[in-house]
């Protein structure tokens, strides 16, 4: 890469794939956990409390990680796409900001109380303490999807003469179609990972007998949770961003779909490499008139392909955006076969002493993070060329004056930093699961900072 | 409405400098006033539970300034490109050493996250005051509205400068040591033994030079700035801000004769926010003076459109009187000194 503009996509590419482990669990995490307290304050059973405790430990340390790898996301829109900010900073800088002022406030505050508050708040004070961490996340969520939603879907903003992009509709940037729907994906997204996530902990609890009883929790709490958010995020929720992508940007969905030829009763793709010289799938494995149907619930409905549309309007990497499109929806539907199988099982009562399912479950837990992750890339890539659908092409974002040697050296910076984080990251997790929900048996620790509120 | 802005966003940096201000100088002092693991659990837990949320401020003020002045957010950002990437680095590392070091008890990990802590603290108190002082003596925008300072050039305030010469160094200088003494003093006000005992010495030492490096500074930047001689003499009122500096920092050292130490952290942040906002007074209208004068980025020529500045005050002030209330509540049950309990798991 000797331009700075492939540099700076890769920079961000590589930084916001690394945050985006942490906030996917926390978010996740951040529902279970209110399922637990919410257990633990009907049954009065200090086994739920045990367990919330549990998770608020492995909770705090990726947030710990989430909290400092995502402040330099903020400062990447000023830093690495300056041209991008000075032209949509009145819009989307709404969003960013409201981020901070709305959730990051309320998230800090509570999540010292979630974490050392018990005894001072109380049951129903630390039940509070639990979901307004849950909000806060979510809030949070919901600020960063409607700022990317924007970015795919602009609306609610007018150009001016200077070419600079104003807001004119407030509600329209933060209530829209896209942001629903987008933001209901990225979100079960996010509850599937803290899912397989609790549900593996669980399984690894049970086939190596230790605290069995809580391993019985954490399977239940998260294949019940789990089957519902990944049915839900088939359907509705990635069905009906298919066919906002259809109808607002056509030619991503030809390029997700590695469909080089527009027709009627179009198939979908199951197995194939896309051949950009060629234009056409190699050994292809196909679903006839499948893709006609799923987006226009029609059988033989024209679908518009790559040939459609002049080459520079296309996603500039076709075959990296089919594959990350196609794992995406491949995990998926292998989540949801994972899950029902196991909701059905734990109805009949047998989920516990399956060995077969419970490695399953466990052995499932690093495939989220990649469905989330190619999920992001299908978002991001498709969106190419385009920095703001439609308005601003990437190539115009970038910062004018830093150079590419400049963007190497902190781009080299943040890769070596964040290998070592993600080591310490792996190592303080697999720690606690190895202590369990009742370390005060095992000792080897002493106390953390206290003080904190109690 | 660029005014009013300009006045908020000016306000949030400065509550975070007085925030995070505090536990950065515990950062810098961390090696020099607690010397056993007891003790240094006790500056840690003095700032464990509350420098994430000092910090959100810096993050909530930068978001503040993406939307209400995108050209100075994009100009600033990018030019300001190498420090600030250096300053990312060292907040990540300084928020795991904190978060990290009492997850595990042996003689190898606490040692190298109490290190980084307080080298990153350090680091950072001069990098934030070398900033502060780029800002002030002017960037080398052009016609675009972009700039790139390298880390330096010759050292000089001439056309093309860098991040460091010896008007930002020297500032760097004093913010290192305003930065020690309000974390000597906070952890003065929230420890017992002997770190309340180092601390208040290291307080007291450091005032010296503070006070020294004050007014030098202040002399050179009438003169590298004039900008900010020009509005003290237009509108007279603003001295108000001066005087509030001269009377935090002479309220810190008779408040310490008195061993008042409540008393004496809130006279160096009447001091702390005495400086920022005649800095801030100083510099109005420009937003980012540059070396050429008629580049400089001024509120006008800066802020975003009226219609989502009128819509951000509805939410803004909403949300901030929310953030207000939380960090009421959080510092008012954390009142008091720290105490170091024995029986406590590990979080």
């Amino acid at each position: 890469m000797e331009h700075a503009l492939g540099v700076h996509r890769l920079h961000f590419a590589f930084t916001i794939t690394f945050h985006y482990i942490f906030p996917q669990l926390t978010m996740g995490l951040a529902l279970l956990i209110v399922y637990l307290k919410t257990k633990a304050l009907r049954t009065n059973d200090e086994h739920y409390n045990r367990a919330t405790r549990f998770w608020a430990r492995i909770f705090g340390i990726n947030f710990a990680v989430g909290v400092v790898t995502g402040i330099p996301m903020e400062f990447q829109f000023g830093t690495n796409w300056a041209a991008f900010s000075r032209a949509a900073g009145g819009v989307i800088g709404q969003t960013l900001a409201m981020e901070g002022v709305f959730s990051f406030f309320l998230e800090s505050s509570f999540l010292g109380l979630l974490l050392f508050g018990e005894k001072k708040l109380g049951r129903i004070g630390h039940w509070w303490a639990a979901f307004l961490v849950w909000l806060g996340s979510w809030l949070s969520g919901y600020f960063i999807v409607a700022t990317n939603a924007w970015m795919q879907y602009p609306t609610g903003h007018r150009v001016d003469s200077h070419g600079q992009i104003e807001l004119a509709n407030f509600w329209q940037l933060v209530l829209n179609k896209w942001v629903m729907w987008e933001y209901a994906h990225t979100m079960l997204g996010a509850v599937q990972t803290g899912c397989f996530v609790m549900a593996a902990v669980g399984a690894f609890y049970l086939l190596t007998k230790r605290h069995e009883s809580y391993g019985r929790t954490f399977v239940k709490g998260g294949v019940l949770v789990g089957v519902v958010a990944a049915v839900l995020q088939l359907f509705p929720t990635g069905d009906e961003q298919g066919k906002l992508i259809a109808d607002h940007q056509p030619v991503t969905l030809a390029a997700m779909e590695g469909l080089f030829e527009s027709q009627k009763g179009a198939p979908v793709a199951l197995i194939g490499q896309p051949d950009l010289q060629k234009r056409r799938l190699d050994n292809p494995i196909q679903i006839p008139n499948m893709l006609s149907f799923l987006t226009y619930r029609e059988w033989r409905a024209d679908v518009r392909g790559l040939d459609a549309f002049p080459q520079d309007q296309w996603p500039d990497m076709v075959p990296l955006l089919y594959f990350t499109y196609h794992v995406m929806v491949g995990l998926g539907t292998i989540f949801i076969a994972v899950m029902v199988l196991a909701a059905f099982m734990l109805w009949r009562g047998r989920l516990f002493t399956s060995r077969g399912m419970l490695w399953a479950l466990m052995v499932c837990v690093p495939l989220p993070y990649i469905a989330n992750t190619a999920g992001w890339m299908t978002a991001e890539l498709g969106r190419q060329p385009w920095l703001i659908y439609g308005l601003m092409r990437t190539a115009h974002g970038v910062s004018p004056q830093v150079g590419v040697g400049n963007a190497w050296f902190t781009l080299i910076g943040f890769m070596g930093l964040y290998m070592v984080l993600g080591i310490l990251w792996l190592f303080l997790v697999y720690r606690e699961i190895e202590d369990g929900p009742e370390p005060d048996e095992v000792v080897h620790s002493e106390p953390a900072v206290a003080g904190a509120a109690d | 409405m660029g005014t009013l802005w300009f006045c908020l966003v000016a306000a949030m940096i400065t509550v975070y400098v007085l925030l995070d201000g505090f536990d950065l100088g515990a950062g810098a002092i961390h090696l020099l006033v607690a010397k056993t693991d007891e003790e240094r659990r006790q500056v840690l837990a003095s700032v464990g539970p509350v420098w994430d949320g000092n910090e959100v401020w810096l993050i909530a003020a930068g978001g503040t300034l993406y939307f209400a002045f995108p050209a100075l957010y994009a100009s600033g950002f990018s030019g300001f490109y190498l420090p600030l990437m250096i300053v990312l680095w060292l907040l990540i590392l300084r928020g795991i050493s904190i978060e990290f070091r009492n997850h595990i008890i042996s003689r190898v990990w606490d040692p190298l996250w109490d290190f980084l802590f307080s080298a990153s603290s350090l680091l950072l108190a001069v990098f934030f005051g070398a900033a502060l002082a780029n800002v002030v003596r002017g960037v080398p925008l052009d016609a675009g509205g972009y700039f790139f300072e390298p880390l330096w050039t010759d050292l000089r305030l001439g056309e093309q400068t860098g991040i460091l010469d010896w008007y930002t160094i020297l500032v760097g200088g004093l913010a290192l040591l305003v930065l020690v003494m309000h974390g000597a003093l906070w952890v003065q006000m929230k420890t017992t033994g002997a770190v309340n005992q180092r601390s208040a010495k290291i307080a007291s030492d450091v005032w010296w030079g503070v006070l020294l490096l004050t007014a030098v500074i202040t002399t050179i930047t009438f003169k590298v700035q004039p900008q900010v001689k020009e509005n003290f003499v237009r509108w007279p009122l603003g001295l108000v801000f001066p005087f509030l500096a001269i009377a935090g920092i002479a309220g810190v050292r008779f408040e310490l004769a008195k061993r008042d130490e409540r008393k004496a952290f809130f006279a160096s942040c009447a001091y702390l926010a005495g400086m920022l906002t005649s800095v801030v007074f100083g510099l109005y209208p420009l937003v980012l003076p540059a070396r050429n004068p008629i580049y400089s980025l001024t509120v006008s020529s800066a802020k975003a459109a009226d219609y989502g500045l009128k819509i951000g005050l509805v939410w803004w002030t909403f949300g901030i009187l929310l953030a207000v209330g939380y960090f009421t509540y959080t510092y008012r049950s954390l009142a008091g000194k720290v105490v170091i309990a024995k029986d406590q798991t590990h979080p």
